[in-house]
């Protein structure tokens, strides 16, 4: 449990990872970020509450993607930003983290963001910073992606009214997925009335149900009647290893087509965490296809990073008065 | 010098004493275990009242890090962490840097540790030249120097053909082959037991078959070879199954497990605990039962620290990138008595297997009171408030899970080769 995410009173500190938070903290994050997406309509997109703040975004792993959003949350909440990119092959491991990190911190920057290839690498980040220092999860390894979590969320809370009433399904490789353990915390804590997986056995962990999850291994009896449909990005190098035969028979399987689709409810809706692999792990005419809302993702990713952002660098200021 | 310790409650459980007594040592022997000595002058008395005396503890497995890696630690300093822990007799596995292959390494091994005089320091000798597996070693060479057995470290051989060649000529020489059974595919680049903890940390698993498929393959050859096997820190509760088998067939088949192993499973890696990050890795919870069943059954015959030292830095980074391995020395009496408090073991059987046991699996003339043997003899208070700190090990290692963990006991005295080498809270000098 990431049990030093969060101050004494409740409020968030870091933002390591959706295990431990309660449904309250998600739902607030949710709300604000609602008020936060309204600004991204309005002519002038920024708000002064991180003014004088400095934020540095830590990435270990490439991401294009993830990076922007996070950089964009930071200029429209008016902080200032960094971004470094490490490659973590030339950087000799657990020594050179610590002493980038102090590094860093003698510039007294106030938030790092970190995505790292290794799992813990953000909980490891949070213990070793000083006190005053939030730490954001961008991603660590296989273990968690809480802001894409919660923008998954907030896309579902966009379309589906009521949690407990819904049926999701998860369909991929859940082994290495840190955003899928994030998604199924974030759904078990938001009460979800049923979470799905579906995967060949080479792709889910051993003791896979402990998640909370009910586990399937064919597609058509795993979508039917859900109302999301999350399918996940399948990595290249799976097919080493011997994980799967082919990326071929892996669509043939577990590919998101018109067809299976059309198992779930008429109304379900179609998520994807990116950037998609078309014919892969789904079919063109489903990820462009009208219960597609997998852009729509991207957009939410600005506003809930800022929630996420503002929320942990603990800004007393009133929303209301800025976004009024 | 004359020794006199009294007033002790003597436990040897291989010469079948538990009784008040007082041991008379003259000239680092053993000379009289009896209520009085006629003619006996102490030069030196250790009041025992209320301590219980017992064999000097004896070790299978201890990394002292020397040669190789003496910024983390040497002979001088771990064989100080030993007697602070009670123990006389330690053994090091051959995956030193050079790695014991030769009788060079050996013998500079052994210097070292007479000049640091303060335990019995013996060897494995490698099985397979540099531990690659590959070409066997000089082994009757090793064993003229002094190793008494072989082994091939954590490194597994995976060509059974070298690994049955290999048996047959340690049990040519009647040479103890000492395993560390693991299947390196299944191992892959893993880090925890897999099971419920490696799907919610996202962490790569070790499962249990990495264990058991190799246990197996191992005892097959052995049956084959005839050799003599010992199997190091087992983890699984389906090994014990497999080696209680073994031994109902007969073969000359024994096993050890560490104390970390017998007190902690993967739930204690809690939020990436890299103090908890072990090879093998810490398993379940019924893993752990298994074990300690396996322990009262006596198909688990010795508890082993499994030492290995760290430097800090070692342990500070994501959880896979630290190196697995804790500081076991000074806790190894510690935990095995906790599994008495906890009703786990009995008395006899905790110092059994830190004793004789273990001396019988090396072949060594220790872990026994005997009159006429070398006096090697660990006191300890068995009613203490003995709270664990890490920090204040003697030990150059730090690395340990158990900080702030409570025990009864706390060992006052160590006495090697008839001298006093520690006393609580303060380590003697020895003139050497």
């Amino acid at each position: 449990m990431s049990h030093n995410q969060l101050t004494d009173s409740g409020r968030l500190h870091h933002f390591l990872s959706i295990e431990g938070l309660k449904r309250p903290l998600l739902t607030e994050i949710m709300d604000r970020a609602e008020q936060f997406s309204s600004i991204s309509h309005q002519q002038v997109k920024k708000v002064p509450l991180l003014r004088g703040k400095t934020i540095v975004n830590l990435f270990f792993e490439n991401s294009t993607r993830t990076r922007t959003t996070f950089e964009l949350a930071a200029k429209r909440l008016s902080a200032d930003v960094i971004s470094l990119n490490i490659n973590t092959s030339s950087a000799s491991k657990g020594e050179s983290l610590r002493d980038t990190l102090h590094n860093l911190e003698a510039m007294h920057s106030d938030m790092f963001v970190v995505r790292h290839n290794q799992s813990g690498a953000a909980e490891f980040i949070a213990q070793h910073v000083a006190p005053h220092v939030s730490v954001i999860n961008a991603g660590d390894g296989c273990h968690a992606h809480p802001t894409q979590a919660m923008l998954d969320m907030f896309t579902i809370r966009r379309h589906k009214q009521h949690f407990p009433d819904l049926r999701v399904a998860i369909i991929g490789d859940i082994l290495h997925s840190r955003v899928a353990r994030s998604q199924i915390q974030a759904l078990a804590t938001l009460g979800v009335g049923e979470i799905r997986v579906i995967a060949p056995k080479t792709l889910l962990p051993t003791d896979c149900k402990t998640l909370g999850v009910h586990v399937y291994h064919d597609m058509d009896a795993g979508l039917k009647d859900v109302d999301v449909v999350i399918t996940l990005r399948l990595q290249n190098e799976r097919m080493q290893g011997a994980l799967l035969p082919s990326a071929k028979e892996y669509f043939q399987c577990y590919g998101l087509t018109e067809r299976k689709l059309s198992l779930a409810k008429p109304d379900a809706i179609v998520m994807h965490p990116g950037p998609i692999n078309r014919g892969v792990e789904i079919a063109s005419a489903v990820a462009d296809g009208p219960q597609s809302v997998i852009l729509e993702q991207v957009t939410h990713g600005i506003a809930v990073r800022m929630a996420i952002m503002s929320m942990t660098l603990g800004s007393q200021a009133e929303l209301h008065e800025v976004t009024a | 010098m004359n020794l006199h310790i009294k007033n002790g409650r003597v436990i040897d459980p291989a010469s079948q004493i538990d009784a008040q007594q007082d041991i008379f040592i003259r000239d680092g022997k053993i000379v009289a275990i009896s209520t009085h000595l006629d003619g006996f002058v102490a030069d030196q008395t250790i009041d025992a009242t209320g301590l219980i005396v017992c064999p000097g503890l004896v070790d299978l497995n201890a990394r002292l890090r020397e040669p190789g890696q003496e910024h983390t630690a040497t002979i001088e300093s771990e064989t100080l962490a030993a007697v602070a822990g009670g123990i006389t007799s330690l053994c090091v596995p051959p995956d030193t840097d050079p790695v014991i292959d030769t009788p060079a390494v050996v013998e500079l091994i052994e210097d070292r540790a007479k000049k640091a005089g303060r335990a019995m320091v013996y060897t494995i000798g490698a099985l397979t030249q540099k531990l690659q597996g590959e070409l066997l070693t000089e082994m009757a060479a090793l064993k003229m120097a002094g190793c008494i057995g072989v082994s091939n470290g954590l490194a597994p051989i995976k060509n059974s053909l070298i690994l049955r060649r290999a048996m047959e000529y340690a049990a040519t020489l009647d040479l103890t082959l000492f395993i560390n059974s693991i299947d390196p595919w299944l191992q892959g680049n893993g880090c925890v037991h897999e099971g419920a903890i490696s799907a919610r940390l996202g962490l790569t698993g070790i499962p249990e078959t990495a264990e058991t498929i190799a246990v197996a393959r191992d005892l097959l050859l052995i049956e084959l070879t005839g050799v003599r096997a010992h199997f190091h820190n087992i983890s699984c509760g389906k090994t014990v199954t497999l080696i209680k088998d073994a031994q109902n067939k007969g073969l000359a088949v024994t096993a050890d497990v560490s104390a970390h192993h017998l007190h902690l499973s993967e739930h204690d890696i809690g939020n990436y605990d890299t103090l908890s990050h072990v090879m093998p890795p810490l398993r379940s919870i019924r893993d752990r039962e298994q074990l300690q069943q396996g322990l009262r059954e006596g198909i688990i015959s010795a508890i082993s620290s499994h030492h290995q030292p760290l430097d800090n830095d070692a342990k500070l980074g994501p959880f896979a990138e630290t190196m697995p391995g804790i500081s076991g020395l000074e806790t190894l009496l510690a935990l095995t008595m906790k599994l008495v408090d906890d009703e786990e073991i009995t008395l006899h059987q905790a110092i059994a297997s830190l004793t004789s046991h273990p001396a019988d699996i090396l072949g060594i003339d220790a872990g026994q009171l005997k009159i006429g043997a070398q006096a090697d003899i660990c006191i300890f208070n068995p009613n203490i408030h003995n709270e664990c700190h890490p920090h204040s090990f003697v030990s150059a290692g730090k690395n340990s899970p158990f900080s702030g963990w409570l025990f009864n006991n706390k060992v006052s005295h160590t006495i090697f080769d008839g001298k006093l080498v520690f006393e609580q809270d303060k380590i003697h000098s020895i003139a050497v």
